[in-house]
C-alpha cells in the first residue's frame, strides 16, 4: 500500500509507547483470564509483526500466570487468495512458517499487527490446519480497522478504529521497526472519530 | 500480332548490352531490338530493367510422386512469378526420372501443364542406387538436360568415376551435390557454436569439402565436366576456386539463402531454416559473396524445395529438409548483393540467365534477335514484403516470410507468352 | 505481510535458461525454500492449495521415472490435478503431430503442460504456439532446466550451509562437469544457469564426446579429469549412455573408467570439500565409484529432495504471476 502523492497525508498517533505496551498487557490478561488450561495455549504470530507481538504477550502471560506459552511464526503465503489469482508478486519476502510444536489438541492463539478484510486471517486458519487439529482458535490483534470482507473477528483486540481503503495504518515495533507506534494516515479528509477498543 | 516492349532499360548479358532499347517480339521469337520501336501491343516498361527469363538449374516439382508438395503446373507458375523461364528438375520423384520413359512423361507433363520451359535432369544411376549407370546415350536423346542423383551423392568413388566419363561422353553434364554422408549421423544443421547451444546433431563442413574435393579429382581422373551444386562453404569454395585455376571444367551454383542467412536463423527452431546443406556461418556467408563477386561461383540457383505445411510443422529434427526459393531469388540477389554494390545489376542478370544456361548448353538465357523470346520485366528498386500466402507455389516454407525485399517482377514473358502476371 | 518488490515473473513458460536472467533465475531459487519446508512437515498435510484445480498434464515422449514422478508430486503438493500421458514420437508417423497432441490437452483445459521430448527444441515450439504454460522437462540435447534450477539450489543450500552466510550464493564457486557432454542437456543448462549465477563451469569428457565450439557458453573445456577437479568446489558427474560405444564415441566402459570415474581415486586431485552430485539414475562404479555416491560429499538425495520444492516453485511462478491487468494500488 503506497502513499498517495496526490494530497498530503494527514498523520494521527493512534497509539504511542506506552499505548502499545498496555494494549499488549491488556491481550495477554485477556488470553491467560480466557484460557485457564494456559500450558495448552500456542500463540501463532503471523509474519512479519505478529511474531514479535506473540513473543511479548508470551513473556506478559509468564509474568501473570508463571506458564511461557510457546511461540511460532505462520507465513500465510502459500495460502492467501490474493498470491493464487496473480495479484501480488510471486516474489513474496515475508518469510517462513515456523514452529517446532505440534498443534493437536491445543488452543492456537493467532497474533497479528492490524486485522481488516479478514483474508490474512482466512489463510492462517487454513494453514494452521494443514498442520493439525487444535481444540480451537482464537485471534488476537493490536489494531482492527475494519473493512471486512470475510466474517472473522478478534478474540482479543487492541483498539479498534474506523478507516477509508485509502487510509494507511502504521504499526511500528521495537524488534521490527526501532520504536512501538501506530499512525493513521488519513488521506484528503477531515478524521474520523475514533471508537476505541 | 506482336508485343513491343518499350521505355526499358535493357540488360542483355551475351551481347553486353546495358542501355535503354526496345524489344519488339513477333510470336515465340524476338524479332528486334532497338530504339523506337512498336508493335500491336505495347508492355511500357518505364523504370524497370528488361532482360532475359531466368534460368534456374536446381528446382525439385515433386511430380511424380509427391503432388501434395508441388506438381508442374504449381511450381511453373511459382517461376513464372519469380522471373523464370527456364527451370531444371531434379530427378528425385517418385519413382525417379532414370528411364527415357520417365523423361518423355515430364516433357509431356511439361508441355499440358506448365507455363515455362522445363528441362529434366536424369539419374545418373538407376533407381538413385549410386549402383549400376543409367542409359545416358537415350536420357540426352530424349531430353535429359543433366544427369544427377540430387540429395544422394554416389558414394563410391568408382561409380561417380564410371558416372563422370560416360555422362560426358554423351555430352551431359553431372550435377554434383556434394555431401560425405559417412560423416554425419542425424545432422541437421551446421556444426559449430550454434548447433552446440542448440543441442541439435551437426553437419560439419567437412561433409561438404570432403565430397566437393572427391568430386573434383574424379571428374580431372575422368577428364569430365563437373558442376558443383549449391556451395555454400568457404572451403568448399577455395577447393573449387583452385580447380578451376588449375584450367578444370569445373562449375559451381550458389543459392539465396547461403549468402542471406546464417545458422544463427535456426534458434528459434523454425524448420523453414532446415535445408541441406545447411545455413553456415558468418565467415562463410562473407565467402559465398566474395565467390559470387569475383566470379568463382558461376551462377545463382534456388534448390527451390516445396514441402506442405504439415511435413514441416514438426520438431526440427523430424522436419525435411528444404525450402523454397522461385519466388524471392531475384529480390535477394538485388537487395543483398546488388544494392550492397557487391554486383552489378549486369553480372546479377548474367547470374540469373546467360551463366546458367551455358553451363548446360541450354539454349535460352539471352536476348538476341531470331531468338526465343524468354522475357523478364522487373523494377529493381520497387519494395516488397514477403508473404508465402502469396505464393504460386504450392510449398510456404521460406525463411523469409516477412522481410521487406527490393527488385519486383512485373512481367515474365516466355516464348512470346505473357506468363505473369496472369 | 510484506511484499519484497524486486523481480517480478513475467514468463509464460520455462523453456531454457539460456533465456532467463539472473534475477529470474534467483527469484525462483529465493521461492523455493518454503516449498522444502512444505515437504518435510512432519505432522499434518503436506500440500499448500496454491495451484487448487489446476490441470498439470505431463507429457512424456521419453521414458523417465524419476523426472516424471518429481513433476507428479509437484503438483500434487501444490494441489494441482495432475496426469501423465507417455507418448511417442511415433505418433508423428501416425500422422499426429506434436502440436495436434497439445491441441487435444489443451481442449481439456490444462494449465501447464510439462514436456519431456527426444528432440530439441520441442519445448519451444509448443510454448510458442499454445496457451498453457510450458515446462521443458529436457529436449533432446538442448536444455533441461528444471533440473539445473534444482542443482544450483543444492549447491547454493550447501554453501548457504556450510559457511553460514543465509544469503550466499553461487559467486566464485568451480564447478566441474565430467561425462558425455556433446549428449547432456543437463551440461547445457547448467553451464548457463551457472555462468549466470557467478559460478565458473568446467567441462570435462572424452574429445569424442566434447561438442565443438562450446566454450562460446563462456566455460572451460578440457579432457584431464584431474585438470578438471583441481579446483572444484563441486563434482558433478554426468550419466554415461552405454550405447554410445558401439558408435565409436569411446572404446571401452574400462577404458572410461579408467579416464573419466569420479571415485576416492580420481578425487584425491580435487579439493577435500568438493561436494559430489549427479542427476540419476547412476550407473553405479562406471562414472561414480559407489562409495562416492553414497559417501558424505555426496548431495545426489538431497538434489532429489530439492527437485521437488524447486519444481513447485517453478509451477507457482508461471501460474501466479502477476496478471498486467489487475495490480493492486
Amino acid at each position: 500500500m503506497a502513499d498517495s502523492d496526490a494530497q498530503s497525508p494527514e498523520q494521527t498517533v493512534i497509539m504511542d509507547e506506552d499505548a502499545v505496551g498496555a494494549a499488549i498487557h491488556r491481550l495477554a490478561q485477556e488470553i491467560a483470564a480466557d484460557n485457564p488450561d494456559i500450558d495448552s495455549v500456542v500463540l501463532l504470530g503471523i509474519l512479519r509483526r505478529g511474531r514479535p507481538l506473540a513473543e511479548r504477550i508470551a513473556l506478559e502471560v509468564k509474568a501473570m500466570s508463571g506458564t511461557h506459552p510457546r511461540v511460532g511464526s505462520l507465513a500465510t503465503t502459500l495460502y492467501r487468495d490474493d498470491l493464487r489469482a496473480g495479484v501480488r508478486p510471486a516474489k513474496a519476502g515475508g518469510g517462513e512458517t515456523h514452529f517446532d510444536f505440534n498443534v493437536d489438541g491445543v488452543t492456537v492463539v493467532l497474533v497479528d499487527d492490524v486485522v481488516s478484510t479478514g483474508r490474512t486471517v482466512r489463510a492462517a486458519l487454513d494453514e494452521v490446519m494443514d498442520y493439525g487439529r487444535p481444540r480451537r482458535i482464537q485471534l488476537a490483534c493490536l489494531i482492527d480497522r475494519g473493512l471486512r470482507e470475510l466474517p472473522i473477528q478478534a478474540d482479543y483486540l487492541g483498539w479498534s478504529l474506523s478507516t477509508a481503503p485509502e487510509d494507511h495504518v502504521a504499526v511500528k515495533l521495537r524488534e521490527t521497526d526501532g520504536e512501538d507506534l501506530v499512525v493513521i494516515e488519513r488521506v484528503g479528509r477531515e478524521s474520523a472519530e475514533n471508537d476505541g477498543g | 500480332m506482336s508485343l513491343c516492349i518499350v521505355n526499358g532499360h535493357l540488360i542483355g548479358p551475351v551481347s553486353g548490352i546495358s542501355a535503354s532499347m526496345d524489344v519488339l517480339i513477333e510470336g515465340d521469337k524476338i524479332a528486334r531490338i532497338g530504339a523506337g520501336l512498336s508493335g500491336d501491343e505495347v508492355i511500357d516498361a518505364a523504370g524497370c530493367v528488361v532482360c532475359p527469363g531466368l534460368v534456374d538449374l536446381h528446382v525439385h516439382f515433386r511430380e511424380p510422386g509427391f503432388e501434395s508438395k508441388e506438381t508442374i503446373a504449381t511450381g511453373s507458375r511459382a517461376a513464372a512469378r519469380g522471373g523464370f523461364t527456364s527451370v531444371v528438375t531434379m530427378p528425385n520423384t517418385a519413382p525417379p526420372i532414370d528411364n527415357a520413359g520417365m523423361i518423355e512423361f515430364i516433357l509431356r507433363r511439361a508441355r499440358e501443364t506448365a507455363c515455362i520451359k522445363i528441362w529434366p535432369a536424369a539419374c545418373a544411376t538407376k533407381q538413385r542406387a549410386g549402383e549400376e549407370i543409367t542409359e545416358m546415350g537415350e536420357l540426352k536423346a530424349v531430353g535429359a538436360a543433366a544427369v544427377t542423383d540430387d540429395g544422394d551423392d554416389i558414394a563410391s568413388g568408382w561409380v561417380m568415376r564410371r558416372v563422370l566419363e560416360y555422362a560426358d561422353m554423351c555430352g551431359l553434364t553431372y550435377l554434383a551435390h556434394c555431401e560425405d554422408k559417412s560423416l554425419i549421423e542425424d545432422g541437421a544443421m551446421n556444426e559449430g557454436y550454434n548447433s552446440t547451444r542448440l543441442g541439435l546433431p551437426g553437419i560439419p563442413k567437412a561433409v561438404e569439402e570432403m565430397r566437393i574435393d572427391r568430386n573434383i579429382r574424379l571428374a580431372r581422373l575422368a577428364n569430365a565436366k563437373i558442376h558443383i551444386q549449391h556451395v555454400t562453404s568457404a572451403g568448399g569454395l577455395a577447393i573449387i576456386r583452385e580447380a578451376k585455376e588449375a584450367g578444370l571444367r569445373v562449375t559451381c551454383e550458389t543459392c539465396p539463402h547461403y549468402w542471406t542467412l546464417t545458422d544463427e536463423a535456426v534458434t528459434t527452431f523454425s524448420t523453414n531454416a532446415k535445408m541441406n546443406p545447411p545455413l553456415r556461418e558468418p565467415e562463410d556467408v562473407a565467402a559465398i559473396k566474395q565467390g559470387l563477386a569475383d566470379g568463382t561461383i558461376d551462377c545463382v540457383a534456388t534448390d527451390h524445395a516445396p514441402h506442405t505445411f504439415t511435413e514441416k510443422d514438426v520438431e526440427f529434427q523430424l522436419a525435411p529438409f528444404g525450402v523454397v526459393g522461385l519466388e524471392t531469388a531475384l529480390a535477394l540477389v538485388i537487395t543483398e548483393l546488388v544494392e550492397p554494390g557487391l554486383i552489378s545489376l549486369e553480372r546479377a542478370v548474367e547470374l540469373m540467365t546467360s551463366a546458367p544456361a551455358n553451363i548446360l548448353g541450354l539454349p535460352v538465357g539471352q536476348l538476341a534477335e531470331g531468338g526465343p523470346a524468354d522475357v523478364l520485366i522487373f523494377d529493381p528498386k520497387a519494395e516488397w514484403t514477403v508473404e508465402p500466402h502469396e505464393f504460386a507455389s504450392q510449398g510456404r516454407n521460406t525463411p523469409f516470410a516477412g522481410r521487406t525485399l527490393r527488385g519486383l517482377v512485373k512481367t515474365t514473358i516466355c516464348d512470346g507468352q505473357v506468363v505473369y502476371p496472369w | 505481510m510484506t511484499e519484497t518488490a524486486g523481480t517480478a515473473w513475467t514468463r509464460k513458460d520455462l523453456v531454457g535458461l539460456e533465456d532467463l536472467t539472473r534475477e529470474e533465475i534467483e527469484l525462483i531459487l529465493d521461492t523455493a525454500p518454503q516449498f522444502v519446508a512444505v515437504s518435510a512437515r512432519e505432522s499434518g498435510i503436506k500440500k499448500v492449495p496454491l495451484l487448487q484445480g489446476r490441470l498439470v498434464v505431463n507429457l512424456f515422449f521419453e521414458p523417465s521415472t524419476r523426472t516424471r514422478l518429481s513433476f507428479e508430486l509437484a503438483a500434487k503438493r501444490l494441489s494441482a490435478d495432475s496426469m501423465s500421458v507417455s507418448a511417442s514420437t511415433s505418433s508423428v508417423v501416425k500422422g499426429e503431430t506434436l502440436h495436434d497432441t497439445l491441441d487435444n490437452i489443451e481442449a481439456m483445459h490444462s494449465d501447464i503442460v510439462v514436456i519431456r521430448h527426444g528432440y530439441a527444441g520441442a519445448a519451444r515450439i509448443l510454448a510458442e504456439r499454445h496457451s498453457s504454460h510450458i515446462i521443458n522437462a529436457g529436449d533432446g540435447r538442448h536444455e533441461h532446466p528444471t533440473q539445473a534450477l534444482l542443482d544450483a539450489f543444492t549447491m547454493r543450500e550447501w554453501v548457504r550451509n556450510t559457511r553460514q552466510e543465509p544469503e550466499a550464493g553461487l559467486d566464485g564457486l568451480r564447478v566441474a562437469i565430467i561425462g558425455d557432454i556433446t549428449h547432456s542437456r543437463v551440461a547445457r543448462s547448467n553451464a548457463w544457469g551457472l555462468t549466470k549465477l557467478g559460478a565458473s563451469v568446467v567441462l570435462c569428457g572424452p574429445r569424442t564426446l566434447l561438442p565443438p565450439n562450446i566454450d562460446g557458453m563462456g566455460v572451460d573445456v578440457t579432457s584431464n579429469l584431474a585438470e578438471a577437479i583441481h579446483d572444484a568446489d563441486v563434482v558433478y558427474a554426468l550419466r554415461i549412455q552405454l550405447e554410445r560405444q558401439s558408435r565409436c564415441l569411446f572404446p571401452s566402459i574400462r577404458e572410461y573408467i579408467r579416464l573419466f570415474r569420479v571415485d576416492a581415486d580420481s578425487l584425491k586431485a580435487a579439493p577435500p570439500h568438493a561436494l559430489i552430485m549427479h542427476p540419476g539414475p547412476i550407473n553405479r562404479d562406471i562414472e561414480l565409484a559407489a562409495e562416492v555416491a553414497d559417501g558424505p560429499r555426496s548431495v545426489i538425495l538431497r538434489q532429489v529432495t530439492n527437485g521437488v520444492a524447486v519444481r513447485m516453485a517453478i509451477m507457482h511462478v508461471l501460474v501466479n504471476r502477476p496478471k498486467p491487468n489487475r495490480d493492486e494500488s
